[in-house]
């Protein structure tokens, strides 16, 4: 009767889930899917703690308050700048989980497990231990604890590949052998080493893809928990949540036309080819513009696009953005937003923060609905944004990152972009836009720039 | 542990297919709130935490399911709670300030 009860909540929780995640179809529904997600949480949750074999609940009361306190208090005070980091350092607490419970079911068992059980429990273990250092590390990347370029050596991915391979031979021999316990801790060991390993060449510029394959394993994880536990309520929550990350990691590849392999191992913007297109450009001139006559062209601009990137968060410079926006309306011009999917280091990163500026969202545009309007702008504002405005990606066959679609700024009647100095972005490569005709470069840190482009164009 | 039976492997599958279909759906505009979403979502391994930590396995086993139930709630009420506060700032143009 109470097995009954259960079950019917743990399926509640799963419909309420997938309605839940349906609402996020649309931003007037989805904060009410969210909602719906909640009640599911909080039913799989009560549901679970009527189950007979929970027998002390001063354990489980110490884990949610110590746990609820910290996701609370991150979740309240964390600026918005820094979601990429707190999405990084919760897959790995996800990871850490459901380790954990893997771990933990194979030492109660002492490796008496049946083969299928083990294949599952295997699965968990791998790909969750490389998701909990993975993850860690791309936060410490995204925090710059630790250097946010690549770092390479010397056979490096032969290594990597090799210790991949030695750890997916380890698992099978488990399903064979499940009772070989020096070989399951040992497969974890190597599964937390590989996510360092793995995560340690990639960019900054690749975090987007990195992230979203983090959660896709993440949800996998706790996927494979729920057929070691028999429990379908996780195995579809895992499921969805893997569907979702390897969905957005497919749609970050495309928007960087390259494929995981590339990313995983290509470790871009490495050194001898940037170096290279630099020293060629060395040449040619760009054209500095001062904020007052910047401020002149925006004032008197009919459409003006503004093309945020990387650059705008680390500035912190969205509200400044907003302001002068604003400022650009109210003298009759209209500002649109024109958002890459790869702008920022994670999926929607623009879009959060021009949201937190009090932007409508009907001002942002995504790259296929804008790109035909830039011949009719008058000014492109390009706020730290590099590669996802190079031109070389159409036409610059030699260039490494030809092929990626980008945002056609090069088409506006004039470009104003707003950079710190002439170093070439994360990825290293040199961008001949910056030298276009009708290009003017206004120097200097983003919020920095914005607040004199809004004193000056108030003198207009 | 309880046997696994082909009936999993389907809920894994059509779920994993109902995910992709419902998520290809969301616009890129919300993809940074869908994946702290997904994220408390999938902090449901909080379901397999609480039973380690409540239930009589030993020591080691409750002291592992101690530190599941602390990093799945975190994710769990951290991820809704950043959720909303981010879809809270969604607006359409026009709409109160």
């Amino acid at each position: 009767m109470l097995d009954t009860a259960i079950q019917l909540a743990y399926l509640a929780a799963s419909v309420l889930f997938i309605l839940g995640l349906k609402g996020l179809s649309h931003p007037d529904t989805a904060r009410r899917g969210m909602l719906l997600a909640e009640l599911g949480m909080l039913m799989a949750i009560v549901g679970t703690l009527l189950k007979h074999e929970i027998v002390r609940y001063e354990w489980i009361i110490a884990g949610i308050a110590i746990g609820g306190a910290i996701g609370a208090a991150i979740s309240i005070w964390m600026p918005m700048t820094a979601v990429p980091q707190r999405t990084a350092i919760s897959h790995m607490f996800g990871a850490l989980a459901a380790t954990l419970v893997g771990v933990a079911e194979y030492y109660r068992h002492a490796g008496a497990i049946p083969h299928v059980e083990m294949a599952a429990l295997g699965f968990e273990v791998m790909f969750g231990s490389l998701t909990i250092t993975g993850s860690f590390m791309a936060f410490g990347k995204l925090q710059e604890i630790v250097k946010g370029a690549p770092i390479t050596y010397r056979l490096q991915n032969p290594i990597n590949i090799s210790l991949f391979f030695v750890t997916l031979g380890m698992f099978a021999y488990l399903i064979f052998q499940p009772a070989n316990q020096h070989v399951f801790y040992a497969m974890v060991g190597l599964g937390l080493l590989i996510g360092v390993f793995i995560v340690m060449p990639i960019g900054g510029a690749d975090m987007p893809v990195v992230i979203s394959l983090l959660n896709s394993y993440a949800g996998l994880a706790s996927s494979a928990t729920g057929f070691v536990l028999g429990n379908n309520v996780l195995i579809i929550a895992g499921a969805l949540d893997g569907a979702s990350g390897f969905l957005l990691s497919v749609l970050m590849s495309r928007a960087m036309n390259r494929s995981f392999a590339n990313v995983l191992f290509g470790a871009f913007g490495g050194g001898e080819q940037a170096a290279a297109t630099l020293r060629a450009a060395g040449e040619k001139t760009v054209r500095p513009i001062t904020a007052e006559d910047a401020a002149i062209q925006l004032a008197y601009a009919r459409l003006v696009i503004v093309v945020p990137g990387y650059g705008m968060a680390v500035a912190q410079a969205q509200h400044q953005v907003a302001e002068l926006a604003e400022m650009i309306e109210k003298r009759g011009g209209t500002v649109k937003y024109a958002i890459h999917p790869v702008a920022g280091r994670m999926p929607g990163h623009m879009n959060v923060l021009l949201a937190e500026a009090n932007v409508p969202y009907d001002r942002l545009y995504d790259m296929e609905d804008i790109n035909a309007e830039f011949e009719n702008a008058d000014v492109a504002l390009v706020i730290g944004a590099n590669d996802v405005v190079n031109p070389a990606a159409r036409n610059d066959r030699a260039s490494p990152i030809y092929g990626m679609p980008i945002l056609d700024v090069d088409r506006a009647k004039s470009i104003i972009v707003l950079k710190r100095s002439m170093n070439p972005g994360f990825a290293g490569i040199e961008n001949e836009l910056f030298y276009h005709p009708k290009c003017s470069m206004l120097f200097g840190n983003a919020k920095d720039s914005l607040v004199k482009l809004i004193g000056e164009i108030k003198n207009v | 542990m309880s046997g696994i039976s082909f009936i999993e492997l389907y809920v894994f599958v059509l779920a994993a297919f109902v995910g992709y279909q419902v998520i290809s759906r969301v616009p890129p505009l919300l993809h940074t709130p869908l994946m702290s979403a997904t994220n408390a979502i999938s902090g449901i391994s909080l379901v397999g935490s609480l039973v380690l930590a409540g239930a009589d396995y030993g020591t080691l086993a409750t002291w592992l399911g101690f530190i599941a139930v602390t990093s799945s709630s975190l994710n769990v009420i951290g991820g809704f709670l950043i959720t909303d506060r981010m879809l809270r700032m969604f607006k359409r143009s026009g709409s109160k300030r």
